[in-house]
């Protein structure tokens, strides 16, 4: 399956873990970006409460930047109805399920948390099915 | 000061790391997530290799009486694992199947792929919101 030892994806990896940690230790608080996102959305915050999360956000879209270009070729004509679909069931999945691939697949796994091993079982196993049915009987 | 400064400094490295680690390129993502068709598991070591990280440190950061630069840890002590939290989980795995981006590839995309990032972004925020207005009350939002 495997052509070469996916060194990359194990570098990245362990700076988002680091990132997490960096956060968890100084600051006390969890990096998952979801959360970040709508508490930023939709509560009403202000000061240090508002402003740290406005900084992680630049930072995120920020540390991307640097990165570019990126090695990979960039996706083009996607259905744009598979987006808005992918968006809305994104949004009210990890608003509902109070998080994602980082809040509960990083920060929430490393403190063994089991409400978020179980989440993150239940979106792998939905997002294999999904791919599944999309490549085999849609797409 | 200093918090935003970690903050900043938190989002830099996370961001660079969904680039390097290809967590960033969807069409990799759905790869990942088709095991009976054209799988790549390379993916696999991101969330291995962070989850290595923050397993490996999280215990002892958390014996700490308060972190670093603030007087406590705010973190999550909900213990059960409820109907919201697997429905929610089950409908973002879903959404992210679909598309290949969860909510960090998402909104970095702004500066990668912008043309599908006009389009999943504001749907993102839409279905964020409507999440907030059907979510329990109590259910405040957490990671």
């Amino acid at each position: 399956m495997l052509e070469t030892f996916p060194s990359q994806a194990l570098f990245g990896g362990i700076l988002i873990g680091f990132s997490a940690v960096l956060l968890l230790a100084f600051n006390g608080r969890t990096a998952g970006i979801s959360g970040i996102l709508y508490n930023l959305l939709y509560n009403p915050l202000s000061g240090t409460e508002r402003n740290w999360r406005l900084c992680f956000m630049a930072g995120l879209v920020g540390g991307a930047y640097f990165m570019l270009p990126v090695e990979f070729e960039l996706r083009q004509g996607y259905s744009p109805v598979l987006l808005i679909a992918s968006g809305l069931a994104v949004g009210i999945g990890t608003r509902i399920g109070n998080g994602c691939t980082s809040g509960h697949g990083v920060c929430g796994i490393g403190m063994l948390s089991v409400r978020s091993i179980a989440a993150t079982v239940a979106f792998m196993i939905s997002g294999i099915l999904t791919v599944t049915i999309l490549r085999n009987f849609i797409g | 000061m200093q918090r935003l400064i970690i903050a900043l400094a938190s989002g830099l490295i996370f961001g660079a790391g969904l680039v390097i680690s290809e967590m960033a390129n969807p069409v990799k993502v759905q790869n990942f997530l088709d095991p009976f068709g054209h799988w790549d598991p390379s993916l696999a070591f991101v969330m291995g290799g962070a989850v290595m990280v923050t397993l490996g440190t999280s215990r002892f950061i958390m014996k700490r009486k308060a972190p670093i630069f603030a007087d406590q840890f705010y973190i999550s002590l909900k213990t059960s694992i409820d109907r919201p939290l697997i429905i929610g989980a089950s409908l973002f795995g879903i959404g992210w199947g679909l598309s290949g981006y969860c909510p960090g590839p998402g909104i970095i995309n702004a500066v990668i792929n912008p043309i599908e990032a006009l389009v999943f972004l504001p749907a993102l925020v839409i279905g964020g919101w409507i999440g907030q207005r059907y979510s329990v009350r109590g259910n405040s939002i957490q990671h």
